[in-house]
């Protein structure tokens, strides 16, 4: 009786209150649980209670998960939750067309059609737009009361507990065992017997009525993937981060400190370190994104490992203490956390525009390392990355991760810290015992001074922003050390390149017609593309570039293996621009999206094969 | 450290001084380094960080730790130190557009918080490494390159500023009072917690004579009042002015008509007080400025003793493989 299915990608989009964000994480933990890989994408308002019922008001959580493996979150969905009429206005069109759609009926009440922008007299659920989908229409917030009807709650305490019932239906719909969730929220509400007691009656409500009301039908079943043995856990892009960068304090030994202003989407990363204060994590909100970094700065000068996480605003505001901590030659790590837009732009949408400010928006000659996390569970590595060359190489360091990367989750096959790369301190030589003074700017063959704290016993010295003279660091205004100076800089980037690893092949050929090249949360979406269209016998590759200044040593190699490069990028062109500066005798090729959401396969695709089509005919 | 006992010399690094002949730096400089020297601090532990302007070269002239940072915002620095390193007596040097112009958020933040901090606040009303214009602090209609026509801004009264934003400890001195300069950099430096020192100080080029009513022999009777603990507040050509409290609001009498008991004895930890100095006291152009300790709130260490342990690797292992795990 129950179907059986490879994948499948689910929508659950109701009004901001209606607590699909919840719905949509304990469904993800729940398909954890169950052994299928996954990608998911929650898309929610800015505003924290958005118009009830309008279409801005709108929150939506997709998951894509399956028993192969899944790249993202899809293009299109099977399956729509709609909670209201807003909800359905505005997500209607992802749905396949042999989708399913599931309505509660009490959002589509005329109020809810009014607020939705319908016509309030029209029976919307009965109109050929929802008529064309398989339409299940459930009394979630009517069986919600009933199930309640025993409960000391008031109704709009009873209401809130729909998406329970929602949550229920669909797990019963693909065959799930929802002792975890029940697990969740007995814990959730441990110290609230009333409300634990109804949010577990409605789940089990929810989860009987697809019997009961004979949905037998639309049960499915999605098996375990096989995904590359070993442990798994979900991580989210934000969480991931924020353990990379404590991983890299512990493996360098170091005190961590994290300086950051409140921003989305950036604030969760603040969260989760602020809960390890008691374990060598100090977190510090500062009056704004200068002090932030600027304290970061501070802690880094006296030995911790300084870092200070942010959004495309707060980048801006931080500049010039990125450029200080450039001259001081200490470690910081600014994290970049990209949402959409210019000035304060879309801040909960996504996008990949600040890629050029990271690289040139400070004043003078100022080069600095960018490392970008290439999905949530990446983002691990990337902030391990980040912290490792800023303390190596005595630098600040900009780790670009975005919306989509932050509040995105998939399995992560998580690693053990010892398997991790070590994280050398650079440390000042050996005193000869001669007394001689100790020369701060000095440095080692990869042009790195030494990192020596306050405290440190007749090593006493200064630094600052100012032009320093090479070596003792004195401040100089010499023409010739200026130029000296600032090449010297320029060099110390580069020769970054000989420590990273090298890039590697993501996906498909490693020569052929055609190379996707893509960095940050193309991943996904950027693999699926290329398995399409290696199945129709194209010869395609993917890399996905994670150290975008300086680039890995044998990126030149890789590129010069293919006829056509083409980079699709969440903004104009930037990393293109990059790129054709670095590699101008390769044929670059961009595609470009600022939409505030991420690409579609399909978009990939088709400018894929409009590509190779040309490279056929030998244009 | 060295066990031979420190000379105010040997807090003096080996860079030549680059401020303007005459300026009240100087006088600074060679102060903080005898007082450094009294209490034997260890160079190796002493840490000073400066912003932007004439008086944040100051760094570079102490064989200490220091850093020059950018403008305004040596104090958000400081306080990074601070949290990550209990074990340092840092001192932070600022201007008044430094610290009060384009650091006045991270100011009124540190006084907030209450951190460990030596702030040295160098006042001399003007901007000086930018060659003269009017700053937070300059007196209202004043010419200056910038406003040759006369500020219109009225400046700010900077210890009520300190006040209002929660500070511990408000001290005031100046650059030609030797004695009672050294003894105020002492008193800050004991203070835990966040000790606010405003220094006028002279800018022999740009603004010559600012506070020169408070360093003539003579004017300074009449325009300044030296508070001391557990004394009268008094003032006037022979000091013979006092104040009197009629109710909440004080009122300036003859010291000679009503017995000390009567009259305003300063204690500097009565907050009620030290707001009344602040906010009235100093706001009145008829009233002499008041130097010395304004307010020292009596507390225990008041440094936020966080943990500054390295991480574990056992916990963040533990930390990464979460609660939640399955294998495949």
């Amino acid at each position: 009786m129950t179907k059986q299915k490879e994948n499948i990608a689910i929508k659950f989009a109701g009004d901001s209150g209606d607590g699909m964000q919840l719905t949509g994480a304990q469904f993800t933990d729940n398909t954890a649980a169950h052994g299928n890989d996954f990608a998911t994408f929650p898309n929610y308002p800015a505003e924290i209670r958005a118009p009830q019922g309008t279409i801005h008001g709108v929150s939506g959580f997709q998951i894509h998960f399956g028993s192969r493996l899944i790249h993202t979150p899809g293009d299109e969905f099977d399956v729509l939750v709609a909670m209201n009429a807003a909800a359905l206005k505005d997500s209607l069109s992802g749905l396949k067309s042999n989708g399913v759609l599931i309505v509660d009926r009490a959002g589509f009440d005329k109020k809810n059609l009014r607020l939705a922008g319908f016509d309030p007299d029209q029976d919307v659920l009965s109109s050929p737009m929802v008529n064309n989908f398989d339409c299940i229409v459930v009394e979630a917030s009517r069986f919600a009361q009933e199930t309640l009807a025993d409960s000391p709650l008031d109704p709009k305490a009873k209401d809130r507990s729909k998406n329970m019932f929602i949550l229920g239906l669909i797990l019963w719909m693909y065959s799930r065992d929802i002792a975890s969730v029940e697990r969740f929220i007995s814990e959730k509400f441990k110290d609230d017997e009333v409300l634990r007691k109804a949010n577990l009656e409605v789940l089990e409500a929810g989860y009987h009525y697809g019997e009961t009301a004979e949905l037998s039908r639309y049960k499915t079943e999605v098996k375990a993937a096989s995904l590359a043995p070993g442990e798994y856990r979900n991580i989210m892009g934000n969480t991931a981060l924020a353990y990379g960068l404590m991983a890299a304090a512990a493996k360098a030994k170091l005190h961590m400190f994290y300086g950051s202003y409140p921003i989305t989407p950036a604030s969760d990363i603040l969260h989760e370190l602020a809960k390890h204060k008691y374990h060598g994590v100090q977190t510090f909100q500062a009056e704004d994104e200068i002090a932030a970094a600027c304290a970061a700065i501070g802690a880094s000068f006296g030995g911790a490992l300084g870092v200070t996480g942010t959004s495309g605003p707060g980048l801006a505001l931080k500049s010039e203490a990125v450029n200080l901590a450039l001259m001081l030659e200490l470690p910081l790590v600014v994290v970049d956390v990209q949402r959409a837009g210019p000035s304060t732009g879309m801040p909960t949408k996504t996008e990949q525009s600040d890629l050029l400010f990271a690289m040139y928006g400070r004043n003078g000659e100022s080069p600095i390392p960018i490392v970008a996390a290439g999905s949530p569970s990446g983002a691990f590595s990337a902030a391990y990355w980040a912290c490792k060359l800023a303390v190596e190489h005595m630098t600040p360091v900009v780790l670009l991760s975005d919306g989509y990367i932050a509040n995105g989750s998939e399995p992560w096959r998580f690693p053990q810290l010892d398997k991790l790369p070590d994280i050398m301190i650079p440390k000042a030589p050996e005193d000869k015992g001669m007394g001689e003074s100790y020369l701060p700017y000095q440095r080692n063959s990869d042009l790195v001074r030494s990192w020596v704290t306050p405290g440190t016993p007749n090593k006493q010295h200064r630094i600052g922003g100012l032009e320093k003279e090479l070596e003792t660091g004195n401040v100089s205004y010499d023409p010739d050390n200026h130029q000296a100076m600032t090449d010297m800089r320029e060099e110390k980037v580069r020769r970054i390149a000989t420590y990273l690893p090298n890039q590697e092949i993501h996906c498909g050929e490693s020569q052929g017609d055609l190379l996707i090249l893509g960095w940050g949360n193309t991943t996904g979406i950027i693999q699926s593309s290329v398995k399409e269209l290696m199945e129709d016998g194209f010869k395609v590759g993917q890399i996905q570039l994670g150290f975008i200044n300086p680039m890995p040593k044998n990126l030149g190699e890789i590129l010069n293996k293919f006829k056509c490069i083409l980079i699709p990028e969440l903004n104009t062109g930037q990393l293109l621009k990059l790129m054709t500066i670095a590699y101008p005798t390769c044929n670059f090729l961009g595609l470009h999206k600022v939409k505030g959401v991420p690409f579609k396969k399909q978009e990939i695709v088709d400018e894929a094969r409009k590509i190779l089509k040309e490279v056929e005919n030998g244009q | 450290m060295d066990s031979k006992k420190l000379t105010a010399r040997d807090y003096a690094s080996d860079q030549d001084l680059r401020w303007c002949p005459g300026c009240g730096d100087f006088a600074i400089l060679k102060q903080t380094q005898m007082v450094l020297a009294e209490i034997q601090a260890d160079p190796a532990q002493t840490v000073f960080v400066s912003g932007i302007g004439c008086s944040s070269r100051f760094p570079y002239y102490m064989n200490t730790y220091g850093m020059h940072s950018i403008h305004g915002r040596a104090t958000a620095i400081a306080s990074g130190l601070r949290l990550t390193r209990p074990d340092l007596n840092i001192w932070v040097i600022t201007g008044d557009g430094d610290s009060m112009s384009i650091g006045g958020n991270h100011l009124i933040h540190l006084l907030r918080r209450d951190l460990n901090l030596n702030v040295l606040l160098f006042n001399n009303e003007i901007y000086g490494l930018t060659k003269g214009q009017y700053s937070p602090t300059s007196k209202q209609h004043i010419k200056t390159k910038s406003s040759p026509f006369g500020s219109v801004e009225k400046p700010f009264n900077t210890l009520s500023l300190a006040f209002g934003a929660g500070a511990s400890f408000i001290a005031r001195s100046i650059d030609r009072e030797a004695k009672h300069l050294q003894e105020m950099l002492k008193r800050t430096n004991e203070h835990e917690g966040t000790s606010l020192l405003e220094i006028y100080q002279n800018c022999h080029i740009f603004n010559d004579g600012a506070f020169e009513q408070f360093t003539d022999r003579k004017a300074q009777k009449l325009n300044a009042i030296f508070l001391r603990q557990d004394e009268v507040i008094s003032f006037g050509e022979n000091n013979e002015k006092a104040f009197r409290f009629d109710g909440l609001s004080p009122r300036a009498v003859d010291k000679a008509n009503y017995p000390a008991e009567e009259l305003w004895i300063h204690d500097e930890s009565d907050a009620l007080k030290a707001s009344i100095l602040c906010n009235w006291v100093e706001s009145n152009p008829e009233l002499p400025k008041l130097f010395g300790v304004i307010y020292a709130k009596k507390q225990s260490n008041n440094a936020r003793n966080m943990d500054s342990d390295v991480l574990d690797e056992r916990y963040v292992n533990d930390l990464i493989k979460g609660r939640k795990t399955w294998s495949v």
